[in-house]
This record gives structure tokens, C-alpha cells and sequence, in this order.
């Protein structure tokens, strides 16, 4: 008899980053650090402002928002091989 | 005995207050508005702690829902259009494993609108993941309840009660209704196992992926089937307490039949009295009321009518397709050598009478037979 049911924080355990057909790949070098894919991003997993963007991909969905606000358009989206 | 001479619907909200409910949640809909207000009235008089006015049908499940998830024990009436628009809520009940009890009182299901009995509503909720059992007459509904609440609570599975409307909620018949002190002992305090709480909290009813909601519903599956042995076991203890035990089926003068009537409700009370008659003429026939149509005893109805000619009453239809009970028997006898008719009808208040029982049985006799009964109207029109 299993009751179905969900303790908090357990959403973290659905790694949504599966459902991605395309991923971000950040050009370091060309980035200006202006931290407006960070915060753009719906999932807020694109590191620190400031900062180059460290991209937590177990999340990230590929919605490509990223890439299409990148005022220096150093964000390039990839084609997932398995999706 | 504590004998009362009452309407369906008065008697059953006396058993259904002794049963000790926590929060009740109706909109009233014929052919239990009686019931609601009953329910009512005893909230009015302090028996029942919470009942909650709702809009409609659904909400007063959803909000049963909730109550049921806090620890409360539930109870809700309804019957017809009102089941119908619980759709949704009696999978997800179900789902949840919230040991709701419903009584419904069967009623026809629109278009044309019709208020009167048969049993559509409840067939086409079959597959909701909810125990249904049916009812012969009043007594069998008023001992019903507290066994849906001994079941249901024991196996996480919610409980429809239902009972012919108008034939059983409106008639009055003599009823035993059992001490209340018996009831309480009968029935454990209820006790949820995920009881919602702010200072352990947990979230029910969520989302499940490809990769967990088929296992949710094989063991939803794999628990209602397991169910038989507690509704025996609730039925066989309810016995000890009022003098009458309870099966998943309930079979009469069917060991030396060579011709039995099955069906769901009322309508068995009917073919009880013809098998009688019949029997005193000489015949060899039988009636077996089937008293639990979910979870589906498969085995037990294999077992009594192997190698008998078996007619099928339906008071429900599949348009386009077989009468839903006949077609389970035919799986159910599926190899058995039992030789099996439909009969179908009785539909919208339409009454199947003894002199039409007694030609059924007749049309046994050549051979299965798939076919509409109560094809007249009835001579003496019933009006409104």
C-alpha cells in the first residue's frame, strides 16, 4: 500500500535538465559580464551576476532565453545529441 | 433489535450519524436530498462537528478531500448528474487513497432529463478506483455503511454505497438499525497515516513522472483486488454484531438451479420473490445478487454459476458496445460451459416487474439470449 505523496524540497530530486533538446555553451572570452542572461533566466540556475556564467545543466531546461537576450551574443545553443 | 419503520433516506441518515463522522460536505440532488437534509439537521443538533455548504458536487468531494487528508472521517451523498460532475474528483480521491464514503442514490443520467432509477451513474464510474457496493433493500443499505467505513478505512479506498433512487431512498420499509454502542465498538476511531500537518508537512495529489505514476496505479490495482478479503472479513464481523453477514455475492436457491438471474440492486428483491413462486410451481430456478461490482469477485461468481444458464440484468447500457455487467460475466464464465443472457432496460424509473421476471426465466429455457426489456411503457403512466 503505497500513499502517494511529496515531502518539501523534493522537487529538486526531478531533474528537469533531461527534458532539453538544445544546450547553452557560454564563450567565456568574449562574455562581458553583465549579467543579463542570469537574469533572465526562468530557472535561475545561470551562476552568479557579475560573473561568467556557470551553467547548471541538471536544470536547465534549453529554453534558449539566454542566448536570444546576450547583448554580445557569446551563448550559443547546441543540439543534445540523445535528444 | 431496534426496529424503525422509516424512509431510505430518514433510516440512513440515522446509521450514517452512528458511525461517528467527522466532516460531511453534500449539495443536495434527488433522490437523496432527503439524506442532506437529514445530515443537516443533525449538524443543526451537534451529532455531526463540521458540515460544509458547498456550490457543487465537486466541490463538496474536493472538500471532503482535504478534510479526509486532515483526519477526519468523511461522508458525502449525492446520486445521478451530481456523480457525474464529481468525475474527476473520484479519480483523484482514489488516487490519493482517501477513505471517502459516499452513499449514492442511483438515479438516470441525462439527456432527457430523467430523476428517476436506474443505474448508469454509478456503472460509469466503474473505473475510478472506488469500492462500489450495491444494495437489495434498506436494511442491506443501512448495515452497508458502517462496513464501508471498516473497509474503506482499512484499505484506503474510498466507498460508494448505492442504492436504488427512489425504490429504496423514498420507500419505507421496516429496518433494523444496530445500537450505537455496537456501531462504535464495530468501528476503530479513524486514522489517516499521512495526516496533513503544518509541523510535519507533505503534499498530496502531485505531479508523477513516466517514471513512477504506473506504479502508483499497479498498486492501486493490486490493493482493490486484495479488498475482497477485507469486505468479507468487515461482512463476516458485522454479522457477530447485527445477526446478518454479508458476501461479495449473495446467492439464493442457486445449488440445484439450473436457470439463475443475477443483477445489481433493488431489482434482485424482485426476482427473490419470483424465484419463490417459481420454485413453488416446481422450477428450477435461482437468484444471485451480485453485492460487491468493485473489486469484481471474479472467482466466487465462477464458482456458483459454472455450467448454469445465467441471465444478466443491466439497468445501465454502453451505447454501442454490451451491457457493461454482461460483458464482465462473459470474462468472468469465460471457459465455465455456463450459457449467458442479456437483458438490459429498466432504465429512467422504467420498473422491472415480477411478470417480466417471470418471462425471462421463460426465455432461458431455448437458449442465451441477448435483448431490451420493459420495452412498453407501463400501462398505468407514471406521471412527472
Amino acid at each position: 500500500m503505497i500513499i502517494p505523496h511529496a515531502k518539501p524540497g523534493t522537487a529538486t530530486e526531478n531533474l528537469t535538465g533531461e527534458w532539453k533538446a538544445y544546450m547553452p555553451l557560454v564563450d567565456g572570452d568574449k562574455c562581458i559580464k553583465c549579467g543579463i542572461c542570469q537574469n533572465f533566466c526562468p530557472e535561475g540556475i545561470m551562476g552568479v551576476v557579475k560573473k561568467i556564467p556557470e551553467i547548471d545543466y541538471d536544470y536547465c531546461k534549453g529554453c534558449s532565453i539566454c542566448a536570444n537576450e546576450c547583448p554580445v551574443k557569446c551563448i550559443k545553443m547546441e543540439r543534445v545529441d540523445d535528444a | 433489535m431496534m426496529l424503525r419503520t422509516k424512509s431510505g433516506a430518514r433510516v440512513l441518515g440515522e446509521m450514517a450519524v452512528q458511525c461517528k463522522l467527522g466532516v460531511c460536505a453534500c449539495y443536495p440532488i434527488t433522490p437523496t436530498t432527503a439524506l442532506t437534509n437529514e445530515l443537516n439537521k443533525y449538524y443543526a443538533n451537534g451529532k455531526i462537528p463540521e458540515y460544509i455548504t458547498v456550490e457543487s458536487e465537486f466541490a463538496a468531494l474536493s472538500a471532503l478531500q482535504g478534510a479526509s487528508a486532515a483526519g477526519s472521517r468523511t461522508f458525502s451523498t449525492t446520486g445521478g448528474q451530481g456523480l457525474l460532475l464529481m468525475h474527476e474528483v473520484l479519480f483523484a480521491t482514489a488516487g490519493m487513497r482517501l477513505p471517502v464514503v459516499m452513499l449514492v442514490g442511483n438515479r438516470a443520467v441525462s439527456s432527457p432529463l430523467n430523476i428517476w432509477n436506474d443505474e448508469q451513474d454509478t456503472i460509469s464510474q466503474r473505473d475510478s478506483g472506488w469500492i462500489q457496493i450495491y444494495c437489495k433493500n434498506n436494511q442491506e443499505a443501512v448495515d452497508a455503511l458502517p462496513q464501508a467505513f471498516y473497509v474503506a478505512e482499512k484499505t484506503l479506498i474510498p466507498v460508494m454505497v448505492c442504492v436504488d433512487g427512489h425504490y429504496l431512498t423514498h420507500s419505507v420499509q421496516q429496518v433494523d438499525v444496530v445500537d450505537e454502542k455496537k456501531v462504535h465498538a464495530y468501528l476503530p476511531d479513524y486514522k489517516y497515516p499521512l495526516k496533513l500537518d503544518p509541523k510535519n508537512p507533505v503534499s498530496l495529489g502531485v505531479y508523477a513522472n513516466p517514471t513512477h505514476y504506473q506504479d502508483f496505479r499497479m498498486d492501486l490495482v493490486k490493493d482493490m483486488l486484495n479488498s475482497k478479503e477485507i469486505l468479507k472479513e468487515a461482512g463476516e464481523k458485522w454479522g457477530k454484531v447485527s445477526g446478518r453477514s454479508y458476501g461479495l455475492i449473495n446467492e439464493y436457491k442457486t445449488k440445484d438451479a439450473d436457470r439463475i438471474i443475477m443483477g445489481l440492486g433493488s431489482v434482485m428483491d424482485n426476482v427473490f420473490t419470483v424465484v419463490d413462486e417459481l420454485r413453488e410451481k416446481g422450477e428450477k430456478v435461482g437468484a444471485l445478487h451480485l453485492r460487491v461490482y468493485r473489486p469484481f469477485p471474479t472467482e466466487e461468481l465462477a464458482k456458483a454459476l459454472k455450467g448454469k444458464k445465467v441471465g444478466v440484468i443491466d439497468r445501465a447500457i454502453s451505447i454501442g458496445g454490451e451491457a457493461p455487467l454482461y460483458l464482465e460475466m462473459l470474462s468472468a464464465l469465460n471457459g465455465s460451459g455456463a450459457e449467458i443472457s442479456s437483458f438490459y432496460g429498466g432504465l429512467g424509473g422504467r420498473g422491472v416487474r415480477r411478470d417480466h421476471i417471470k418471462e425471462l426465466f421463460e426465455k432461458m429455457k431455448k437458449g442465451p439470449v441477448k435483448e431490451w426489456i420493459t420495452k412498453e411503457p407501463p400501462k398505468a403512466a407514471m406521471k412527472g
